[in-house]
Order: C-alpha cells, then sequence, then structure tokens
C-alpha cells in the first residue's frame, strides 16, 4: 500500500532539503509544532488534543513542547467552542480546533457557516477568520452512522469556507501549514485510514498552493477523480486496471475549494472518460459538483462519458459484510472504469486474489 | 424615581456624559424611524429606543482598546462604545462608505477602529464569539477586556450556558450584560422560561451576578465601574441582568401596542422611569440644549453623507468573499 506514495513523491526535487518517510498521522504533529514555532499565535484546542491518546497521537509531544496554554482540551460544547475559536482567531489568534470524527462539526454548523464563513464578507472585510478545524473521518471497525460521514460537500457549498482533504503524508503537512497561515476557515478532513499511511515528506517547513490538483498518473483511456481516502482506493484499482491494458489518469484534487477543475478539464479532453469516486455519498455531492462542471466547461466540445461513485444511498452500516457493500473499493472502481472503456465488452471483474491483495488490510481499531 | 435620582450625589460631568450618550442613541433611533417610510434605509431595523441605557451605562467605563459584542439590536452598544454614525447610517443606507461596505447593514454593524465586534442577526451566536475574544486577550497578556451584550432570548440558546461554563472555567475578562426585554419578537417570558431565575442559574458557574430591575442608570453605572476592574484584575467574568423595555415593535420603526401581545400600560411604566427623560432633567436648560443640538447637529451630517455617498459597484460583488 505504501509503495504507491513512496513512487509518489520521492522523486521530487522541491529544495525542500532531507526527507524522509513519515507517517501520516507524524506529518499532520510536525506541521502544528513547527507552525506552532514559527508563530505565538498558534495554538490547538478540542477534546482530548492533550491526553496520553492525543488523537490517534496526531497531537503528541505538542503538550510538552508548547504548554498547556497552547494546547488544550475543551468542554464538549461544540457549538460554543467553535465560536470561541472563530473570535480568538477575529482578535489575532490563529487557532487550530481539532474533532476526533467528522461528524462531531454538526454540532459546529452554525458557528461555521453563519459566523466563519460569513463574517469577512458580512462586514466588509473589516475582520478576518484565521481559523483551521481538524477532523478525522472514520471507516472500518464499525464506525458505522455517526463516525464515518464525509460531510465536505456541505461545507464545499458554503463561500468563505476552505475545504482540503490530503490523501497521503506529504500533502498532510504541506497542506496543514498552508491552512494554518491562510487567513479564512479552512475545513482540514483526515481520514482515519490514512493515518499509518507513510509518504516521503520534507523536514524542514513547507506550505503547499491550495487549488492545485495533483496527476497521480499519467494515463489516455479514462480520467478517474479521488477524494481523500478514495485516492487510495483509486490508485489500487489503476494497477488492475493497468494489467487490462487500460491507461488511467489518477487526479486528486487535494483542495475541494479551491478546487482545480483545470487540471481535471484538461484530462477529460484527452481521455474523453471521467470517473469520480468520493468517499461521501454523490447526490449533490463533490462528484456531481466536478462532474457539472467538466460538463459546463467541455459541453458541445465533444461526446463524453462520466460517472459517479461514492457511498451507498444508505446509512453507513457497522457489520463488515454491509460495511464493505457500502464503501467503494478497487474492485468495483475498476470494474466501472472498464465498462465505462469497453461500452460493448461484457463485464469483467479483478481477480479476486489481486482486489484483496490492494484493499487496505492494516487498520484494526477499536477507534 | 426622579427625585431620588436627583437626591443623589450626580457628578455633573459624568450625568452630562451619559446624557450625551442616550442623547447620541435616541435620537439617532428617532431620525432612522422618521426616515424609514421613505425606503431610503434598506434594512430591517431593531430600534434600541427604551434600553440604550444599559449600553450607555457600561460603555462609558471601557477603554479604546476594549471589545463589545453586540446583536441585531445592536445601534446602541455601536454608539455608545464610540462607532462611527456616519458609517452606520451609511451602512443602513447601503452605501460603499458604511462600516460594512454595505454589505452587512444595520443587523451587522463593526467597528474594527472602536473594537465593535461584528454583530449577528442569529440570536445568542456573538456570546461565544465574544468569548474568544476575551480568550485571546488573555491569551496575549492584555489588560483590555470584552463586554457582550445580548437578550433574555440568547440565554435559551445552548450556546449561551456553554460560554458561560467555558469564561468562568478559564477565568476569562468579560462582562456579559443581558438585556431583558421580556420578549423574544412577540413571546414573553412566561411561555418560555420554566423559572426567572436567570442570576441564579449563572451564578451557578461560580460567576458574579447582579440583577437590575430598574432603569437606574447611574447605579447600573457604578456596579459596571466595580465589576469592570474586577475583571481587569484577573477575577474572571461577571453577569448583569439589566430589565429593560422595548419601547417599538421587535423590527421596525414603529410602535405595536395595538397587536395584542402586549399592552401600552405596561410599556407607560417604564417610559415613566425613562433615563433620557430623567437625567436630562437633572441637567441644567442651557447645558441639556447644547447637549441635544451637538447631537441633532451630527445627526444630520451622518444622514447627509449617508445621502451623498456612493452605492458600491456590482462588479463589486464578490470583493470580501475570501480574506487574502
Amino acid at each position: 500500500m505504501t509503495s504507491t506514495m513512496q513512487t509518489k513523491t520521492s522523486g521530487l526535487d522541491n529544495g525542500q532539503g532531507k526527507q524522509r518517510l513519515l507517517p501520516y498521522v507524524d506529518a499532520l504533529k510536525e506541521a502544528v509544532a513547527q507552525e506552532m514555532s514559527a508563530d505565538d499565535s498558534v495554538f490547538v484546542m478540542g477534546l482530548d488534543v492533550d491526553d496520553h491518546r492525543a488523537i490517534q497521537g496526531s497531537t503528541k509531544g505538542l503538550l510538552e513542547e508548547f504548554g498547556a496554554d497552547r494546547i488544550f482540551t475543551t468542554p464538549l460544547s461544540e457549538d460554543a467552542m467553535t465560536g470561541i475559536a472563530i473570535g480568538a482567531a477575529m482578535a489575532g489568534m490563529r487557532p487550530i480546533h481539532v474533532h476526533i470524527r467528522m461528524d462531531f462539526l454538526l454540532l459546529c454548523m452554525n458557528q461555521l457557516i453563519n459566523i466563519g464563513a460569513k463574517s469577512h464578507y458580512m462586514y466588509g472585510g473589516e475582520t478576518k477568520v484565521p481559523l483551521v478545524v481538524r477532523c478525522m473521518i472514520g471507516k472500518s471497525w464499525g464506525q458505522g452512522a455517526q463516525h464515518s460521514q464525509g460531510l465536505h460537500s456541505l461545507f464545499m457549498h458554503i463561500p468563505g469556507l476552505k475545504v482540503v482533504a490530503p490523501s497521503n503524508a506529504y500533502d498532510a503537512k504541506g497542506m496543514l501549514i498552508q491552512a494554518i497561515r491562510d487567513n479564512n476557515p479552512v475545513i482540514f478532513m483526515e481520514h482515519r485510514l490514512l493515518y499509518g499511511t507513510k509518504a516521503f515528506v520534507p523536514e524542514s517547513s513547507y506550505a503547499l498552493e491550495f487549488g492545485k490538483a495533483r496527476i497521480c498518473k499519467q494515463g489516455d483511456d479514462i480520467t478517474i477523480v479521488g477524494i481523500s481516502n478514495m485516492v487510495m482506493e483509486v490508485l489500487r484499482a489503476e494497477e488492475l486496471l493497468s494489467e487490462q491494458g487500460i491507461g488511467v489518469e489518477v487526479i486528486d484534487p487535494i483542495t475541494l475549494v479551491p478546487l482545480d477543475m483545470d487540471t481535471i478539464i484538461q484530462s477529460v479532453r484527452k481521455t474523453r472518460r471521467l470517473l469520480v469516486v468520493d468517499n461521501a455519498w454523490t447526490n449533490c455531492g463533490t462528484s456531481a459538483e466536478i462532474i457539472a462542471g467538466v460538463s459546463e466547461a467541455l459541453a458541445g466540445e465533444f461526446m463524453f462519458q462520466v460517472k459517479r461513485m461514492g457511498f451507498a444511498a444508505t446509512t453507513c452500516p457497522t457489520t463488515p459484510v454491509l460495511e464493505d457493500a457500502f464503501y467503494p473499493n478497487p474492485a468495483t472502481i475498476a470494474e466501472n472504469a472498464y465498462a465505462m472503456v469497453n461500452l460493448n465488452a461484457s463485464p469483467w471483474k479483478p481477480d479476486p486474489e489481486k482486489t484483496k491483495l490492494a484493499y487496505q488490510t492494516e487498520f484494526k481499531g477499536p477507534f | 424615581m426622579s427625585q431620588d435620582l436627583l437626591e443623589k450625589k450626580i457628578d455633573p460631568g459624568r450625568a452630562a456624559r451619559l446624557y450625551q450618550t442616550l442623547s447620541l442613541i435616541r435620537n439617532t433611533e428617532e431620525h432612522v424611524a422618521q426616515v424609514y417610510p421613505t425606503d431610503k434605509i434598506k434594512s430591517p431595523i431593531h430600534l434600541t429606543i427604551g434600553q440604550e441605557f444599559i449600553a450607555a451605562a457600561v460603555c462609558d467605563h471601557l477603554t479604546a482598546n476594549d471589545y463589545v459584542a453586540a446583536t441585531y439590536r445592536g445601534h446602541g452598544a455601536y454608539l455608545a462604545k464610540g462607532g462611527s454614525l456616519k458609517e452606520m447610517v451609511a451602512e443602513m443606507y447601503g452605501k460603499q462608505t458604511g462600516c460594512a461596505k454595505g454589505r452587512g447593514g444595520s443587523m451587522h454593524l463593526i467597528s474594527s477602529g472602536s473594537r465593535v465586534i461584528g454583530t449577528s442577526a442569529v440570536v445568542g451566536t456573538g456570546i461565544p464569539v465574544a468569548v474568544g475574544h476575551a480568550m485571546a486577550l488573555k491569551m496575549q497578556n492584555s489588560k483590555d477586556l470584552v463586554v457582550c451584550f445580548f437578550g433574555d432570548g440568547a440565554t435559551e440558546e445552548g450556546c449561551f450556558l456553554e460560554s458561560i461554563n467555558f469564561a468562568a472555567l478559564k477565568k476569562l475578562p468579560i462582562l456579559f450584560v443581558c438585556e431583558n426585554n421580556f420578549y423574544a419578537i412577540h413571546e414573553p417570558l412566561e411561555k418560555r422560561w420554566a423559572t426567572n431565575k436567570l442570576c441564579e442559574r449563572v451564578a451557578t458557574y461560580g460567576i458574579e451576578t447582579r440583577q437590575f430591575k430598574q432603569p437606574d442608570i447611574l447605579a447600573l453605572h457604578d456596579y459596571v465601574g466595580d465589576a469592570l476592574t474586577k475583571i481587569r484584575k484577573g477575577d474572571g467574568p461577571a453577569f448583569i441582568e439589566c430589565q429593560a423595555y422595548r419601547w417599538r415593535e421587535h423590527v421596525g420603526p414603529c410602535e405595536d401596542y395595538d397587536q395584542g401581545y402586549r399592552d401600552k400600560d405596561e410599556a407607560k411604566r417604564w417610559m415613566d422611569l425613562d433615563p433620557y427623560e430623567h437625567l436630562g432633567s437633572g441637567l441644567t436648560q442651557i447645558e441639556r440644549e447644547r447637549i441635544d443640538l451637538e447631537v441633532l447637529t451630527k445627526i444630520n451630517d451622518a444622514f447627509e453623507f449617508a445621502e451623498a455617498s456612493a452605492f458600491p459597484q456590482p462588479e463589486a460583488l464578490y470583493d470580501f468573499n475570501y480574506a487574502d
């Protein structure tokens, strides 16, 4: 699983100095530590950020390094604590508000949408809200209905918010540093299953620009866009499809707001096939938005195929058999892509042994 | 009460100062109400007439660096904290010269210069934002503080008690001021509160509380001065419930005693105690006329400024969507 990411970033010569293979979770921690060292106004708040488990390790060591004034737990008052973070941001601080599940952001919606997103506009540019909301999406080991939701399309709908969903450790560090430096509220989505994945990450501090998609793999036959953890699944599907002689262009938008539509549009100009695989429901979702944007841009230019994949249109179940059926996986992604490329061929299914190898096997619960 | 007030030892400087603030708020809003039928003001207005003594008394103690958080009924707090009258009126007119450059209207006033935190039109939402400012001040080792104004309805929102708890837990430099006017739009307290023990509820968080049942601006002024001194020392938050009466309709320029949900007799009891009249009657006639004239001139200037100002250009629609 990690081999793909190694090839993906190890060749980069970006002048960022010494690189080493680092897990996603440590990249998050390193980004925050470096920004806290560089800027006294950066601080971390959120339930359990300073306990011995340290949000699966993603805030580990920050308490010892920076003290209890700059990293502290909060009461279970997500609504007010979000407003408090927003107020602190308006008053010159750079809060990072951490939630161990994205589902809990539903308790923060009023402040995020009515205040955080709108303040810069509604007050005529008189105030800014440099806030980062870190949140983790769960999957497997019975995370179920309320610990697994990818709610990014709700936030993408609202002007004033930025939404970031890094799929690997390299992007996680550079994007989190950029999010902390950004003067707007940024919803920073992390996927629990990505925490253990490794990539080459520079030791020094670096920020990655928002709104620049990455072409993870070049190919001529079909463009597949993956969101968050689905980038990993798409890369596994790409291996299966490559064995069938199908060239897949894999695109990771990395930031959903701002969204780099140009890279996707250029790719579809080449492949004339677009499959978007989201870590969320398809209805009114990011996949629908991307396909709508491509369709508007390319309408009348030529004929092209589009398809969305995402969560099944149900609540997320806990029992493994149903949960497996709920999510797209490398096999279903490959099957759908194959059918788009070979319109008149009979359906193809990848060798189950190979999909098994490709599928996520490292994670063990409980959380 | 007039007699009581007059018998108190009133520092003439203080009385004139408070009267000036009351006069500014009262006459500005009267002027707003007068202009409103012309449709030049393109914004829902929530007048504070009758309640303005609270902001006047509290803000008189604040320094330029202290913050004030208010609500969509926020003209009074904005002006009492020193927000620009011209920019406020221009904002109501939707003009580019408004305090929010025409993007906010009457419900979203802000003054970064006078440290008025942007006001919100969703009840209660400004409270945690104010607490966040107080937390930032504490983290920045500042001696400044925050005053957070809100209405009785806001105390029913979950974020109110969440904010009270956190402010008390962290001993933040903030004074909470509840302007209890007994109605949430048209719904009375009796239909909304299980008990009226608001101060007792808040006191259980270890916060010093005080209830004012009369519009006694000088008593309130005295108390707030002491309360803010303690907050500045680092004693943590305090809470005041000030009962007051909204003379006009919830939103709009008119009275609404013909609507049946409250009656004029109830209002009259408060109108008879009007601090604007009481403080004014304690001043010499010359002094009072001088202040009122100065205020009226300022108001005329502000409305002329608003009238003469330009609307934003349509091309500017996307300005301020994101901060640089």
